[in-house]
């Protein structure tokens, strides 16, 4: 017996599976997705009774390739075009159709492919990999339906028209198209992790989507080091979740968490990633920030914490990333080892004007160097800078403090 | 199998290099054309005069209207271009990234639409 509930539960976690291996088979999105659905409406007619089959996945794309070529066959039946029919008859019969986990891999580049924008291969990717409805990604991106809707659309016609391919990348280009794939899971994470605009600080159901995602790559690539430090990272920020938010989910922050509440599995599992990539010496920017989570979670307090360690990984990190935001956070380690004003001086040539966390960090070093005013100004400026309002409840706290 | 436009841009208010540089440009653009061919993907190409030499033309009320052009008002215009038939996108990318280093300008990639079936 089984209910409507649990169906829709086994298609949410098998359809990406299902959607990858038909557009394997019939090469185009569109009719691999509108066949699972089609599977979907079958599963809820004929499961209830029958039971959900052993093998859902398997019964999933079964059903599903047997309604997309029923279609295609009444398809070029109506448009005439019997050369289509012929090749489809030739091709179906002897064939089962296997699963093979290099076709989620596949079309995860697909999704990403750097010819697509970074909002499309965020949309394609939790709509065909993670399998989520289009209600549900526009509500995680805040965005009408009806906008992702044209997004996916527009997004799937590019990949029809320019003919992107369903390939994974030779390993001459590997680095470079494993960029955009870390960079969309890592970000649909952090759109989770501090929603950019909205009440909550924390969207857990979007970065549980985000570390599903990043599991099925370090399964799918369990070589590339990278990936598993953005496995890692990601856990390790994670472990971190329920000591983020106070009882009125106002935001706190690394030095005032009670660790007592970091997940300690979830460290653990994290940093034996961290471990492993230290092994390959490998080094890539996830692996140097896996890294430096590690280091803060395994100091009990921010007092024991080897700041100087941290300081070293920032100093690689930036070999890697030269950027000010890297800057940015080498120098708040540089003051929590003692060097508070030198930190501030480092702050204030990276012109960092329009992001909100320069702001608090300068507001944060001159409250210490006892600065209060010009403290004040810099929560004030920082609090224009955010569309967070958890994160500005706590800016404007902190800035009436010290008024 | 798909065809792509590979068009060459660049930026008018760029200074225009220097003979030997000029020269240099058409070697290597005439070595990437040999080696497309010889590969099969290459379908037709060809360098554009200046976008001042261009005139436009355009049906208006019944009339034509012959004007100056170029017609896009932008300060990137088309320097020439490519047509190859290539696999899919990747293998497009994959000639214009040589195409992008032999005629040192950005290199915009774009799928022609299928012919219409007889």
């Amino acid at each position: 017996m089984a209910d409507d509930r649990e169906i829709a539960e086994v298609f949410q976690r098998e359809s990406g599976r299902a959607v990858a291996t038909l557009v394997r088979r019939f090469g185009d999105i569109d009719v691999a997705e509108e066949a699972v659905q089609e599977a979907f409406v079958e599963a809820i007619r004929r499961w209830p009774s029958g039971g959900i089959p052993p093998s859902p996945a398997g019964w999933i794309i079964t059903t599903a390739k047997n309604r997309a070529i029923d279609r295609l066959r009444r398809e070029s039946r109506r448009d005439d075009k019997q050369s289509e029919a012929m090749r489809l008859r030739d091709r179906d019969e002897p064939e089962e159709i296997e699963i093979v986990e290099d076709d989620q891999l596949r079309l995860i580049f697909t999704c990403c492919h750097p010819a697509l924008a970074v909002s499309a291969q965020v949309a394609l990717t939790m709509k065909l990999i993670a399998g989520l409805g289009t209600d549900e990604i526009a509500r995680a991106f805040l965005v009408p339906e009806t906008t992702m809707a044209q997004r996916l659309v527009r997004a799937k016609r590019k990949i029809k028209a320019a003919n992107i391919p369903y390939r994974i990348p030779g390993d001459a280009e590997l680095p470079n198209r494993l960029k955009p794939v870390l960079a969309v899971i890592y970000l649909v994470y952090n759109e989770g992790h501090t929603a950019t605009t909205g009440d909550q600080l924390i969207r857990h159901d979007v970065s549980s989507e985000a570390l599903r995602l990043a599991h099925l790559l370090a399964d799918l690539m369990p070589d590339e080091p990278e990936v598993i430090g953005l496995l890692a990272l990601m856990l390790l920020t994670e472990a971190r979740r329920l000591a983020r938010t106070g009882r009125d989910g106002e935001l706190v922050r690394l030095p005032d968490q009670d660790r007592g509440l970091w997940d300690r599995a979830l460290i653990a599992e994290g940093q034996d990633l961290v471990r492993a990539c230290l092994r390959r010496n490998r080094p890539g920017p996830y692996q140097i920030q896996a890294a430096i989570a590690a280091v803060h979670a395994d100091g009990r307090s921010p007092d024991e914490t080897d700041w100087a360690q941290i300081v070293a990984l920032y100093d690689q990190l930036f070999q890697f990333v030269p950027t000010p935001v890297v800057e940015l956070n080498r120098a708040i380690a540089v003051a929590e080892s003692g060097d508070v004003a030198g930190a501030l001086d480092t702050v204030e040539k990276l012109g960092l004007d329009g992001y909100h966390l320069y702001h608090a960090t300068r507001g944060d070093l001159l409250e210490r160097l006892g600065r209060d005013a010009d403290a004040a100004d810099a929560f004030a400026s920082a609090v224009e800078l955010t569309g967070n309002e958890a994160e500005k409840r706590h800016l404007l706290d902190r800035e009436a403090r010290l008024r | 199998m798909s065809q792509y436009l590979m068009s060459v841009y660049y930026d008018e208010a760029d200074e225009t290099p220097s003979d030997e540089v000029i020269q240099e440009m058409y070697a290597d653009v005439e070595a990437l054309n040999q080696k497309m061919r010889d590969s099969g993907v290459w379908v037709f190409a060809g360098g554009l005069h200046t976008p001042d030499t261009a005139t436009v033309v355009r049906s208006q009320d019944g009339e034509i209207l012959t004007t100056d052009g170029p017609f896009p008002e932008a300060k990137e215009q088309i320097g020439g271009f490519w047509v190859i038939e290539a696999d899919n996108l990747d293998s497009a990318l994959d000639w214009a990234s040589q195409a992008t280093i032999a005629c040192r300008g950005p290199v915009e990639v774009r799928p022609f639409q299928d012919e219409p079936e007889a």
